[in-house]
């Protein structure tokens, strides 16, 4: 488990796009360097993301090596009706972790 | 009417005093700035959150947590973070806010002290710094603390490393010019602990002391040093007035 700080608004209106922030506490080891021994440091980025309202597909995204540390996704969610915001990442080792903010439509 | 033109002079004189100083903050980026600026997008938040579920675990063979003692952060540690290092009596040398912190630990908590530059010591501090943010620096420089500032002000424009470059050279002399790309900073110490892109993590202001003086060439002073408390508590008392941004983020 890793520490993630998710910002959603406490309420939005139905049919606006509303922001959705989330920092990820994560070290995306690039893969391209060395130890102090020399040895090459294995890559350990998380991969994929996968945001879903309600069961609905809201976002997929693919990450690379490229991406900072500690990487911040920022992407714009509108919504019908209150529900689950659910978050998904996985990473090289293979870790899955989900996280969810619940969205309340005025 | 004379008094109030008198508090009013005294005012201006106070805010051209803090105008002069320029934090980090004005030499970094548009993209630096707005990562700091917004909370949700400061990587230094994540910090931040450790150190709150820190701040009531229970720890030590006492089992007291930080929050069974001091309560609510947001009351008792407002403005802590400003005055820090502070002059400590028993010890009879100035300590940091971390350095506090581990004292607490160890002492009233009965807990294995933390190591510096550790993530769990950086995150219950940058809690701690936060509940200063915005609060002018006031590190005190005068009385049992006087002697140290004067040591730390002799190290700051002491030329040293084989570069044979003193602190106050680039920081004073050369601020605002540049390093490279870089805009040389006047080098306060008013965000730390704090997320350093260059790192990609957060650190505290002994690693960025640490950075500089292997930059000139010369070896870093210890940790527990009393050089270094001595030059961070010079720090301390020349950024005074400037706002604690803890938890800032520079280049």
């Amino acid at each position: 488990m890793v520490r993630v700080l998710i910002n959603v608004p406490k309420q939005v209106k139905r049919g606006e796009p509303f922001d959705v922030k989330l920092l990820i506490s994560h070290p995306m080891e690039s893969g391209q360097r060395h130890d102090d021994m020399g040895q090459p440091i294995p890559r350990q980025i998380i991969n994929s993301f996968v945001c879903t309202y309600n069961g609905a597909d809201v976002l997929r995204a693919d990450l690379f090596p490229a991406i900072a540390a500690n990487p911040f996704l920022s992407f714009a969610v509108v919504a019908q009706e209150t529900g689950k915001l659910t978050m998904t990442f996985t990473d090289d080792n293979g870790t899955v972790q989900t996280e969810t903010a619940d969205i309340v439509v005025a | 009417m004379s008094t109030v033109a008198a508090c009013a002079a005294l005012a201006l004189i106070a805010a051209g005093g803090t105008a002069e100083k320029r934090s980090g903050y004005q030499d970094a980026s548009p993209e630096t700035r707005a990562m700091q600026d917004d909370d949700a997008s400061n990587p230094g938040f994540l910090w931040v959150q450790q150190g709150e579920a820190l701040w009531s675990q229970r720890a030590g063979s006492a089992a007291h947590s930080c929050a069974d003692c001091h309560g609510d952060a947001a009351v008792t540690m407002r403005g802590a973070a400003a005055r820090y290092p502070v002059y400590d009596t028993k010890l009879a040398r100035p300590v940091t806010l971390a350095q506090r912190i581990e004292q607490c630990r160890v002492e009233r908590q009965g807990a294995a002290p933390l190591k510096p530059d550790s993530d769990t010591l950086l995150a219950l501090t940058a809690y701690v710094g936060l509940q200063s943010r915005g609060m002018p620096m006031q590190v005190a420089k005068d009385g049992p603390a006087q002697p140290f500032y004067e040591a730390g002000r002799a190290l700051f424009t002491q030329r040293q490393g084989q570069l044979n470059l003193s602190c106050a050279q680039c920081h004073d002399g050369r601020a605002g010019q540049r390093l490279g790309g870089s805009i040389v900073p006047e080098g306060h110490p008013n965000g730390y602990p704090e997320y350093r892109l260059e790192w990609q993590a957060m650190g505290s202001l002994e690693r960025r002391i640490r950075n500089c003086m292997i930059g000139v060439r010369a070896e870093p002073f210890a940790d527990d040093s009393l050089d270094l408390m001595a030059l961070e508590l010079y720090l301390g008392a020349r950024a005074h007035g400037l706002a604690v941004e803890t938890p800032a983020v520079r280049p």
